[in-house]
């Protein structure tokens, strides 16, 4: 069934769909209507969940820790402030290993307080241990949503699905709704493993020494640095998860599901511009107006910020003359995260494009497609240079 | 989905001893039991056992008298804290007798 409505009513809608089992939430714009449409469903039966109402964005996923803990299925959301304040059960959950799925409905972060959209949020939890993927319209987040509990599930790493706010939480246009049947095949293989059970009582997460040790039974368990080791190498395998994943949605629901990245008029183009989220359909746009004018440029939508598909990406840009990163996050007193990203991605060919940085949005500023071509245009044509701090663009003082 | 199979770490343990280690070793200071002050072995009989009840750590055994794991016993105080007889006193570890009855 095809509906107009908000990004954030996708979002909802997948949730439900996927038959989350405890969900809970704290409101925080622009992510609001998200639980308040999950709590709706909640409420008329619609949705069999339990949804928990908590005082913060930390409780709000420590009990999703709890539920993840018993094999529930568990679902949070949130933006911008109401993420850091979550920070410290951001890093627990992915260090627990749990399953669980949060929408993030990116905000900047104060101070100063700023409601609109940025990517500086999400961001900054670039290395908690969540599997971080960036819908860029209403489709891709219902999709993406569906599509992250399986993800989580199979790897036991908890999944972010990122969406730009207002510019997608707020916005109505046609998505297509799956149909509960489907969705069920497609999560049947799935399923989030108990590990608190009464009848077998257990201590979780219990403190680890600086040393592998016996454990009471004599097992030889493994310290802290061998558990942190196993996240870091089962993340890195999450990425032909994440594509598998998207292969068999493809087959389930005959529309595209979820990836690394993709890549548009990459193939023969001199020139890429890289983004994440709602960003680089608006580059797209710009790419193809840059075509006609005869310029070879694509553009390649980054959709995993975690697991980064470094290698995979080198190999995409490798014969590019110049590659612009266009982001909506700055790492202060270095460049965009994004943008550090693909340059270290570049490092594995012999010689590499040049990488130039754009931070733009911030605080939800104004992007004008004129401004983004003429930027990119100027960027094909002059040499490309390998710019270092970045350029700022459409500031007005 | 791909081939891979999710061997997971974690530390996770059943409840038991030992599970953080011989954690006698943390101590400072050692309950020592005054049998002589100590209501269950004054009476010769089940009586207050607030030692064993407050042992955040059960380490405190219910006996005549109560006999505390040295091996386990972290040193916290509450057990001396909490005897109504103040039978049981703290003492610096590098004082105790190593051979001690209560270390058998």
């Amino acid at each position: 069934m095809n509906i107009i409505d908000s990004g954030n009513t996708a979002a909802a809608i997948g949730v439900k769909l996927a038959r989350a089992q405890v969900i809970a939430a704290y409101p925080i714009t622009p992510q609001t209507p998200l639980t308040e449409k999950l709590s709706k469903f909640v409420e008329s039966g619609e949705l069999d969940a339990q949804y928990i109402p908590v005082e913060s964005e930390h409780s709000a996923l420590a009990v999703c820790i709890g539920a993840s803990s018993t094999g529930a299925r568990a679902f949070t959301a949130t933006s911008s402030n109401g993420l850091l304040y979550m920070h410290e059960q951001v890093h627990w959950a992915a260090g627990a290993r749990l399953p669980i799925v949060m929408c993030v409905v990116n905000r900047a972060v104060g101070a100063p307080w700023s409601i609109w959209n940025d990517h500086q949020d999400s961001m900054s939890q670039r290395d908690t241990g969540w599997i971080q993927i960036h819908a860029a319209d209403h489709q891709q987040i219902i999709d993406t949503v569906i599509q992250a509990f399986r993800i989580a599930e199979t790897v036991k790493i908890p999944v972010m699905v990122c969406y730009d706010g207002y510019l997608l939480s707020h916005t109505h246009t046609p998505f297509e709704i799956p149909e509960q049947q489907q969705v069920d095949k497609f999560l049947s293989s799935c399923s989030p493993s108990p590990l608190l059970e009464p009848s077998n009582p257990m201590n979780l997460n219990t403190v680890t020494m600086p040393h592998a040790r016996p454990d009471t039974d004599g097992n030889r368990m493994p310290s802290y640095f061998e558990i942190r080791k196993n996240l870091q190498e089962d993340m890195i395998r999450a990425a032909e998860d994440i594509e598998a994943s998207g292969k068999e949605f493809e087959k389930i629901f005959g529309r595209k599901g979820v990836s690394l990245f993709e890549p548009y008029l990459c193939n023969d183009a001199e020139y890429i511009a890289i983004s994440a989220g709602s960003l680089s359909r608006r580059l797209m746009v710009v790419a193809d107006m840059l075509r006609e004018a005869g310029i070879a440029i694509g553009v390649l939508e980054i959709r995993a910020f975690r697991p980064f598909p470094s290698e995979r990406l080198a190999g995409i840009l490798a014969n590019a003359k110049g590659i612009a990163v266009f982001e909506k996050a700055v790492s202060y007193g270095h460049e965009g995260p994004l943008a550090s990203e693909i340059k270290a991605a570049l490092q594995k060919l012999g010689s590499s494009p040049a990488v130039s940085g754009f931070i733009l949005g911030l605080g939800g500023k104004t992007i004008k497609t004129e401004q983004l071509h003429n930027v990119l245009k100027d960027f094909c044509v002059k040499p490309p240079c390998r710019d270092l701090p970045p350029k700022w663009i459409g500031s007005e003082m | 989905m791909s081939n891979h199979s999710y061997a997971i770490y974690r530390s996770h343990s059943r409840p038991g001893p030992g599970d953080a280690g011989k954690t006698g070793t943390w101590r400072v200071e050692r309950p020592v039991i005054d049998t002589k002050k100590c209501i269950p072995a004054k009476k010769n009989r089940q009586a207050c056992f607030l030692c064993w009840l407050y042992c955040p750590d059960g380490v405190i055994t219910r006996d005549i008298p109560p006999k505390i794991d040295y091996q386990y016993c972290k040193g916290c105080g509450i057990c001396a804290e909490e005897c109504p007889a103040g039978a049981i006193t703290m003492t610096a570890e590098s004082d105790a007798c190593d051979n001690c009855d209560n270390e058998k």
